[in-house]
């Protein structure tokens, strides 16, 4: 899996698509994160709009992001939820870690 | 198409040696076989879930990531339920060892969630272990819905 990442009022938007699951998506989802932290990005809005399945190893790299970012000083927001990572954000009370908004628009907005 | 069999002969059984890649595998052959059971699409992506992550706990902390040990899964129908198990070669697995996730201090911990998956997602699991100590998972999941009085 690659993952695309642009650019846009200062936030990077990264983009996984398909399954973030151990071994795979979770491995390229953490290089996406670290890519971007490197060329000195602050703020982060992961858009999981193509995500099919997420396994508590993909759990765990956004865990792990999130941890990243805010220790830089940054914020990681989530973005386009399918309903099912809602689910599984829900079950582990992680939904209430993470700013969650419906639209790319409406994240941008809340970074400013 | 309804399960009707009573007895837990494994409907399907596959061996993989412990590659991260081959979860895939395993995935697309048990939601097949539910599928054709009459589990709905909903249902079978959570016990896919719960699946997977068993298998990723035998090839990870069971299997030590050994591509020469194997994972066993087997799929069995016996009381209207699907039968899961998915067997290591390691040296045996104590799941009260795992904290608990959802304590505060776990919460933004980025690993230790499978197991809670796993029993949030089946309806019954249950962890044994093999006299030569590998580590023998068990989920069930109803077929039938159970209807209300």
């Amino acid at each position: 899996m690659k993952i695309e990442a642009r650019h846009e009022r200062g936030v990077t938007i990264i983009e996984p698509k398909g399954k973030i699951t151990i071994g795979v998506g979770d491995v390229a989802l953490r290089e996406a994160v670290a890519e971007a932290l490197e060329a000195g990005a602050r703020n982060i809005l992961a858009d999981l709009g193509g995500v099919t399945t997420i396994d508590s190893s993909g759990i765990g790299e956004l865990v792990s992001a999130y941890t990243s970012v805010s220790n830089r000083g940054g914020k990681l927001k989530l973005v386009n939820l399918p309903p099912k990572v809602t689910d599984i954000l829900q079950i582990t009370q992680l939904i209430s870690v993470f700013e969650v908004h419906d639209s790319v628009e409406e994240a941008l907005a809340s970074f400013d | 198409m309804r399960a009707a069999m009573r007895s837990e002969e494994p409907q399907v059984r596959i061996s993989i040696g412990s590659r991260f890649e081959h979860i895939d595998l395993i995935q697309v052959v048990v939601d097949d076989a539910l599928a054709r059971l009459g589990l709905d699409d909903d249902s079978r992506h959570w016990v896919g879930i719960a699946i997977r992550e068993a298998v990723a706990n035998a090839i990870k902390h069971g299997n030590q990531q050994d591509p020469d040990k194997e994972v066993e899964v087997e799929l069995a129908i016996a009381d209207d339920q699907a039968v899961i198990r998915v067997i290591d070669q390691g040296d045996g697995f104590d799941p009260q060892e795992v904290g608990d996730p959802l304590a505060p201090e776990n919460l933004l911990k980025p690993n230790g969630r499978g197991i809670f998956y796993m029993k949030s997602f089946m309806d019954e699991i249950e962890y044994s272990t093999r006299p030569d100590g590998g580590t023998v998972v068990t989920l069930r999941k109803q077929l039938v819905e159970v209807l209300a009085p």
